[in-house]
């Protein structure tokens, strides 16, 4: 049972790998240099289908959709990792210090984050990208709220499962500091679920963005996204479908590494499976 | 014995997992109708697989090479799945270890024992009632109507393990599997489940195969004893020849790790009073009328000495070492540590008391932090003294770690990699390295093997006779506390109800719950014969 255990992760590893080294080398690449321009104008070549010249076709302004996709996922991701990076230190910290100290304040405080909670996280960003204004600084704070109540949830849940573990109360038998067992002891028993949600929120930040994006809110162009560009597609669907595949696939690339890594980083994540 | 009285007769099985190793090799055993079998083997040793095996719920991954099971002399390999099906239950009852889990906790208890009524017998709902009503009596339940409409957490894990065996005894299967189905509970509660059992089997003439690792608990009911070891039958008999004339060394082993009686000198009672708890009371949640988990304790605990706290489950008795630990807050009362009042004192202002007191817990897979190293963990116990330099420490935990029975091979691993005893020892290697004054053990042998047990049991008085620490020693294992303890504090209902030196209260208990607590105790007694006797039915047993 451990041996087909073993294989699964080391499959869901690989594939997610390749997957997102695809993506990854492609997008970084692209935020120092694209093929063509991403934004120059050519109107004598606009709606050429995939060819030498433009791999991925061109645009309805002729500009070169494969330039244009790099950018837009070198934006992209920065976004997605500003947000995972800001939602998972704040969540993991009210996460952690409500569930271990409770008491009233916790109580007020998750009713809150309840709250928030109850709202689907697209809908949040949207009203907190009209509340703060479209733009990249806009998106990261309204992704970052939308996601920050997810992950206190996560951490909460399982530090006060923790808390009660006998190695926590054999730490303050030991005379140890309530900070210092937090820390020491919490939480680092809590980075498995923090690491495997960070990685597939990482997935869903891009498809929000792409959504935000794809409604008008996202950034504003004539800068890419995955998402502005499909928005601006979606009237040559018949004539033109290569203006709406390779953004689509990307995304649907993107969010199925990122899931894959999550499971494989589970997998291999548990003390009980790790090697010493 | 021929063939065809036997109810369950197995030759020659042989399990293997996945990567073709033997967990079973070649076992043969069989029960004829009416017959108490005990399989006795520590864990690991293959004994749960062989229950299984009977039942085709092999776990996944495991398969049975060879050998043949047969019930009623027809081979079970021949049956269908849907045949299989129909003996499950029906014809063969099981029992689990854990009440807690194989209740189902939504679904009321009458529901729960209807199942396989209605699904293995044609008979009414109303007579489906009648039925169960009856059996719940026969088992002594209070109330019977009334439970069947009650939910399983209602009832204490011994109620539990009873309810369940009534609901598996009611289809009056011909084999019944019990699989370790009193290691959850306490010694009393463990003796009422067996009681039970052996009264309802009797009656129907059921075969029992009885799955467990306590040997001296099994000696008072199974008529034949089959010891496993590693997944090989090494001895098997009947019990008295088993016990009486052990012959394999590894039954030997069994038979004297199981705790006996021995007298021993009480220890002097001048020491300085190290740990004092004054009229104790705390009641857990704030609803009124809770009954209260502590009401009134009071005790004293001097230098030297190592008292028992022994109880029934739910008795207080863990409590109440958390209490004088300062890991629980009291509501009434005080507890004075070398006469300083410590019992509202802030945990920062707790720290030469932490220093001084330590506590060793129950559960070694709980207690250890899962992600640090053996090394690392009995290092944390050291922060504090700052005094003590990095080498120093390092070579402290080395020492400590070699005291225990562990070599310096150990500090690097996680303690997952390490089996329950190793774990204890981890957890006795913190609590000791410090050299504290006071060792609180709560329950330290009580999630381990029989012959562990003994080992972990001499490794304390050991390290004891070494270091010269005081130790709380809490139980509801009233044989290991008979080898350790110098003095007893029985606790029942939140109350110490009797005190005094051990031999004084083996040889007289004055409460009637003290005495009910030691004739539960599952010991033999050596007579003066020198041959072991297993203790006689409690009815008017006076101990001696």
């Amino acid at each position: 049972m451990s041996a087909r255990r073993g294989t699964k992760w080391k499959l869901n590893l690989l594939l997610g790998s390749v997957l997102g080294v695809v993506v990854l080398v492609l997008s970084v690449t692209g935020l120092f240099w694209t093929p063509g321009d991403p934004l120059k104008l050519d109107i004598m070549h606009r709606l050429q289908g995939p060819s030498g010249a433009f791999p991925f076709g061109t645009d309805e302004f002729g500009r070169d959709v494969l330039s244009r996709m790099m950018l837009g996922g070198g934006t992209s991701l920065i976004l997605a990792a500003a947000t995972v990076i800001g939602a998972t230190t704040l969540g993991t910290i009210l996460g952690l210090v409500n569930g271990f100290y409770r008491g009233w304040v916790d109580r007020i405080f998750m009713m809150f984050n309840d709250a928030l909670l109850a709202f689907p996280g697209i809908l949040l960003a949207l009203g907190l990208v009209a509340l703060i204004g479209a733009g990249k600084t806009g998106i990261i704070l309204a992704l970052t709220a939308a996601y920050t109540p997810k992950v206190v949830r996560i951490v909460r849940a399982a530090v006060l499962s923790l808390r009660e573990r006998e190695f926590v109360e054999a730490s303050r038998a030991l005379g140890n500091g309530s900070v210092y067992t937090m820390l020491r002891h919490v939480l680092p028993n809590t980075l498995t679920p923090i690491a495997v949600f960070a990685t597939s929120m990482f997935g869903w930040a891009i498809l929000v963005e792409s959504a935000l994006s794809f409604l008008g809110l996202g950034v504003p162009p004539p800068a890419p996204t995955w998402g502005n560009m499909l928005s601006t597609a979606r009237p040559y669907l018949d004539s033109a479908p290569w203006l709406s595949v390779f953004p689509g696939l990307f995304i649907a690339m993107t969010l199925l590494a990122a899931n894959l890594l999550g499971d494989a980083l589970r997998d291999r994540l548990d003390p009980r499976t790790a090697t010493a | 014995m021929n063939d065809g009285a036997n109810i369950l007769s197995i030759r020659d099985l042989r399990i293997t997992a996945d990567n073709e190793r033997e967990l079973v090799r070649g076992v043969s055993l069989e029960a004829g109708a009416g017959r108490f079998v005990a399989l006795v083997g520590e864990s690991g040793s293959g004994k749960t697989l062989i229950g299984r095996s009977i039942l085709r719920l092999l776990p996944h991954g495991l398969a049975q090479r060879s050998g043949t099971i047969s019930y009623l002399g027809r081979p079970i390999e021949g049956f269908s799945e849907k045949a299989m099906r129909n003996l499950r239950g029906s014809e063969i009852g099981m029992v689990f270890q854990e009440p807690l889990v194989s209740l189902n906790p939504a679904m009321r208890i009458g529901a729960q024992m209807a199942e396989g009524l209605r699904t293995h017998r044609d008979i009414s709902a109303d007579e489906i009632r009648r039925r169960s009503i009856a059996m719940l009596k026969r088992i002594r339940i209070p109330d019977p109507e009334g439970c069947l409409t009650a939910y399983p957490h209602q009832f204490s894990g011994g109620m539990r393990q009873r309810i369940m065996l009534a609901s598996v005894m009611l289809l009056e299967p011909r084999l019944l599997i019990a699989d370790e189905p009193t290691t959850a509970l306490d010694s009393l509660s463990q003796r009422d489940v067996l009681d039970t059992m052996t009264e309802l089997v009797r009656e129907s003439g059921t075969a029992v195969l009885l799955i467990t690792h306590d040997l001296g608990l099994v000696s008072n009911y199974a008529d034949d004893v089959v010891v496993l070891k590693a997944g090989k039958v090494v001895e098997a008999g009947s019990v008295r020849r088993v016990i009486d004339t052990p012959r394999d060394g590894y039954t030997r082993r069994l038979i004297d790790a199981v705790p006996k009686l021995v007298a021993h000198s009480p220890q002097s009672r001048n020491g300085d009073v190290i740990l004092e708890g004054e009229n104790v009371r705390l009641t857990y949640g704030r609803k009124p009328g809770a009954r209260p988990v502590l009401d009134g304790v009071s005790l004293r605990i001097r230098a030297g000495e190592t008292l028992a706290i022994v109880g029934a489950s739910g008795s207080g008795k863990t409590t109440l070492g958390r209490a004088l630990l300062r890991l629980t807050d009291v509501d009434e009362g005080s507890i004075l540590h070398r006469g300083r009042d410590i019992t509202r004192e802030p945990d920062r202002r707790l720290v030469s008391f932490r220093r001084q007191c330590q506590i060793v817990f129950q559960d070694p897979f709980s207690s250890l932090d899962p992600r640090m190293r053996v090394g690392a963990i009995v290092r944390e116990a050291l922060r504090g003294d700052s005094d003590l330099g990095r080498a120093e420490a390092d070579r402290r935990v080395a020492a400590t770690l070699d005291e225990v029975g562990l070599g310096a091979a150990f500090a690097g691993r996680l303690p997952h990699q390490l089996s329950g005893g190793q774990r204890q020892r981890v957890a006795i290697a913190r609590a000791i390295v410090r050299r504290p004054e006071l060792i609180v053990a709560d329950e330290p042998i009580s999630a381990l093997d029989m012959t562990v047990q003994r080992q972990i049991l001499d490794l304390f008085a050991d390290l004891q006779a070494r270091h010269g620490f005081t130790c709380i020693f809490i139980s509801h294992d009233l044989a290991a506390v008979q080898q350790i303890a110098n003095r007893i504090v029985v606790m029942d209902s939140g109350r110490i109800v009797e005190e005094g030196d051990t031999d004084a209260i083996f040889a007289a208990p004055s409460h009637d719950f003290t005495r009910r607590l030691i004739v539960a105790a599952p010991v033999f007694r050596r007579a003066a014969t020198h041959s072991i006797q297993v203790r006689p039915e409690p009815e008017g047993d006076t101990v001696s």
